[in-house]
């Protein structure tokens, strides 16, 4: 044996690199038809990397109060040795994650990946996806422009909404009577130190679930069926090296669209760093429209879309609500869909044409968070809003009754 | 799946190039990274060149000024401790200068200073970095019974004469550090400019 | 290169309105970053007309010397005034307290109003003063109703006002004369100033590029790095899409 092989020798019997390895990497057998929709995966871990070590960069220039940090965020763009490219790096990576995710996400809605037996995959998924909200609204605030300040004080504002405990919550949350250097104090320390744990716990968990039940793919066909005299699926193959190196070439691909945008167009246009953020907040001025940035647009509509009372719930109530159920629906997914076959190209014709719908409702629900909600845009954000809902509504109706093709029994 | 026919030499060619290529993109990411914690203008800004007023420094006394956010002490010695410094030699480790990085080549004298009798040290302890302390009185110390007056780092014992220059026996190895200096007029020092009227 | 930054500021603007316009026509402002001799005469307004009140706090004098190609100790005599070291930060000796009793308001700091504003409406905002003997300073603007500041610059442009004047409004198709026709709300020159019609525009055109360039400083670095890692992006591909079809000829 050779010193490298003693040396993996003597670490396996102590620590299982070995099995680890072969476990999720060399013997790890994923379908063979995976396509251009399962890179987001991977693009999300990219992006979770980089959004962790750029973060951790940030924290050694960056001051976490009320009269430093806008300061000490130009401080980071002109003084910090190439601390501008760091924090682009951080502000545009945290809009490229949400995209990324947004398409992981919508790969799952159109091949079923949500389904039994991966139920727990989609949940664990969604509670990331929950806490990427939370941790991009706190870094939101970070810059202490007059976007983040009021964006704060509007998205805490909610709870406000809460029946008796309300009023009291919000200041409990800001631990002011308005938003203040306090607030920024202790989001700071969930930005930077808890939410990051969580996050990381949770696609952990998210991979491990994974790992344990075997990837999905476009046809969502089970390719655990059958297998070679080794055990392994004959439709799969081992994901290291046949996906690593497939994967290489679309991080290449991806890498090039990101620095595209982040060494051209870092402020994305005013959705990844709005132009009300480029000035100090100001606690005696508010801007003149306080958009959400882009990636919580959906729901930011949704909130805003309850204009009305609904028996005993106010308007404002009823759009706190509206906006949770949003979220909360997404949970529960796997128990609405109750199609026989996973992937939608099985699936009926409505279910597909359903899908496009919602999906471009979504995306036109997140424009129009940008927007003032007003006119046309107000009546827009009411109709996506039903239809957001009526999709989910409606699925187990229509993914129960309507006739499906066969799948085929192997990829 | 079977591995008839793997061309393993083209394939060991791409892994290398590829694994080049990923490593140059890998090192190129770590560049803002590593860059970022080089001292930047915020931290040069404050490091600019700190004058001192020393009319009122008597003999014997010193005043300590910040450059850098480091302490650089100024005393204005007495003859007689000027005087002292010749004669010290065998104690020292190194008595003539010899480590030529710890002073600017106009201080590189017996007395480490363009004026004889004014110093400018740099308070910072070549052992571990903490500041010494002034003694200027000679008479006999806890550390050393035939003090001649100099600086006793409390730290770790280290003991320098008058000219900064350390005693044998001290864990500092280096004479503690002449900051570059200059006059602007008899009675201005300007610490961190070689040259007088820059 | 150029052709690329060239369409990346002519795409800018089309964003800019996309997040959020005004009613108010702006008018087109190209931006040169790499025009030194714009930027350094921006500087020289700036320091003389704007740097009384407003500050920009988080540039320090010595980074814009040196992005602006001015040699420290002309910067000294010029730009920087009182006893400010050049490394020091761009800060103005009034202080807010003070400048908030004298003028209602605090003037804002400068440093990223180019960012907030953008060149468009800085370039038209500084042109469209107009005398209006209802306001404290004798001045309104067209661009920012109401505003809390004098015109510093109308001894440069002159006084204008606002009120019924001939506009171009087409060419004659068989003479190429210019047509014109009487408009109300036009803003025109009533009293000349030291510098002619054309002569300002340039003057605030290198004042508003100024105003661009230190709002992110490191712009034309960022595009030339771009650049860089694009490059090598590219080459990297190469190894990476052979590696990957040299591995899945196993599975084809």
């Amino acid at each position: 044996m050779s010193k490298m092989q003693d040396f993996m020798a003597w670490v396996d019997h102590r620590l299982p690199v070995t099995v680890t390895f072969e476990k999720h990497m060399s013997k790890y057998y994923a379908p063979k038809n995976f396509n251009f929709w399962y890179f987001f995966g991977v693009f999300s871990m990219l992006m979770l990397a980089n959004q962790i070590l750029t973060g951790v960069w940030l924290t050694m220039s960056y001051t976490p109060t009320a009269e430093g940090a806008f300061a000490s965020v130009e401080y980071i763009m002109r003084d910090v040795e190439l601390g501008w490219l760091l924090r682009y790096m951080h502000s545009t990576g945290a809009s490229f994650f949400f995209l990324v995710v947004y398409m992981h996400m919508f790969r799952g809605l159109m091949y079923g990946s949500y389904q039994k037996p991966r139920e727990l995959i989609w949940i664990f998924g969604m509670f990331i996806y929950l806490m990427l909200m939370a941790e991009a609204f706190m870094g939101y605030v970070l810059p202490w422009g007059q976007m983040s300040y009021w964006g704060a004080q509007v998205i805490i504002s909610l709870f406000g909404a809460i029946p008796v405990i309300g009023p009291d919550l919000v200041e409990w949350v800001r631990g002011d009577f308005l938003i203040s250097g306090i607030t920024l104090n202790r989001f700071f320390a969930l930005h930077v130190i808890a939410l990051p744990l969580v996050i990381v716990a949770l696609v952990i968990l998210h991979i491990l679930a994974l790992h344990e039940v075997g990837s999905n793919n476009p046809d969502g066909v089970d390719i655990k069926k059958y297998k070679d005299e080794n055990g392994a699926p004959l439709d799969g193959v081992p994901f290291h090296p046949y996906y690593t190196v497939h994967d290489l070439v679309g991080i290449v691909v991806f890498l090039f669209v990101f620095c595209f945008v982040l060494f051209f167009f870092p402020e994305g246009g005013g959705y990844f760093l709005e132009k009300p953020n480029f000035e100090e907040a100001n606690p005696l001025k508010t801007p003149e429209h306080i958009v959400p940035v882009w990636y919580v647009g959906a729901y930011y509509t949704i909130l805003r879309a309850i204009t009305f009372d609904i028996g005993p719930i106010n308007s404002q109530l009823g759009g706190v609500i509206a906006m949770g159920a949003a979220i909360a629906i997404l949970f529960v997914l796997p128990w609405l869909d109750r199609s026989p076959v996973k992937s939608w190209r099985y699936k009926g014709l409505i279910s597909r044409i359903n899908l496009v719908v919602f999906a471009i409702f979504f995306a036109l629900l997140t424009w129009l968070g940008t927007k003032p909600a007003s006119g046309l845009y107000q009546i827009l954000g009411q109709i996506g809003t039903v239809v957001y809902f009526a999709w989910f509504i409606t699925l187990p109706y229509i993914s129960k009754n309507e006739k499906t093709k066969p799948v085929p029994e192997r990829v | 799946m079977s591995n008839d026919g793997v061309n393993n030499g083209r394939r060991r060619f791409l892994i290398a190039t590829t694994a080049v290529g990923g490593g140059v993109g890998a090192v190129g990411v770590a560049v803002p990274f590593v860059k970022s914690w080089a001292p930047n203008e915020k931290a040069k800004a404050a490091g600019a060149p700190a004058k001192a007023d020393i009319s009122k420094v008597e003999p014997g006394a010193m005043i300590t000024v910040a450059w850098r956010g480091k302490p650089v002490y100024i005393v204005n010695r007495t003859d007689e401790s000027v005087g002292f410094l010749e004669g010290l030699a065998d104690s020292l480790k190194d008595p003539n200068n010899e480590d030529k990085g710890q002073q600017p080549v106009y201080a590189d004298n017996v007395q480490r200073s363009r004026k004889p009798e004014i110093a400018v040290i740099e308070g910072v302890c070549t052992h571990l970095g903490c500041a010494p302390k002034f003694y200027p009185e000679v008479k006999p110390e806890p550390f050393d019974d035939n003090w001649k007056g100099g600086f006793f780092c409390p730290c770790h014992g280290s003991r320098f004469d008058l000219a900064g220059r350390v005693f044998q026996g001290s864990p500092a190895a280096k004479n503690l550090a002449v900051p570059p200096h200059s006059y602007l007029d008899e009675n201005t020092l300007i610490i961190g400019v070689d040259e007088e009227n820059s | 290169m150029k052709k690329l930054i060239a369409i990346v500021f002519a795409i800018m603007p089309v964003f800019a309105f996309a997040a959020g316009g005004s009613n108010v026509h702006l008018d087109d402002m190209r931006v040169d970053l790499e025009d030194k001799a714009s930027l350094q005469r921006g500087a020289q307004v700036f320091a003389n007309y704007c740097m009384g009140c407003h500050s920009t706090k988080f540039a320090r004098y010595n980074r814009v010397a040196k992005d602006l190609g001015i040699p420290e100790d002309l910067m000294s005599e010029n730009l920087i005034f009182a006893e400010t070291k050049i490394g020091n930060l761009m800060e103005i000796a009034m202080r807010p307290e003070d400048s908030k009793k004298w003028f209602g308001a605090t003037p804002p700091d400068l440093t990223l109003v180019g960012r907030v504003r953008g060149a468009d409406w800085l370039y038209t905002y500084l042109r469209s003063f107009y005398a209006d003997a209802s306001r404290p300073y004798g001045v309104n603007n067209t661009v920012f109703k109401d505003v809390g500041m004098p015109h510093v610059l109308e001894g440069l442009q002159g006084k204008q006002v606002k009120g019924t004047a001939p506009v171009v409004v087409g060419f004659d198709p068989l003479t190429g004369q210019e047509l014109t026709e009487d408009q109300d709300g036009v803003l025109f020159l009533e009293e000349a100033g030291q510098l002619n019609q054309k002569e300002f525009d340039v003057a605030v055109a290198d004042l508003t590029n100024f105003l661009v360039y230190m709002a992110e400083p490191m712009a034309l670095e960022r595009q030339n790095m771009g650049y860089w890692v694009l490059l090598f992006l590219v080459i990297l591909f190469i190894p990476v899409y052979y590696l990957n079809r040299e591995y899945w000829r196993d599975i084809h």
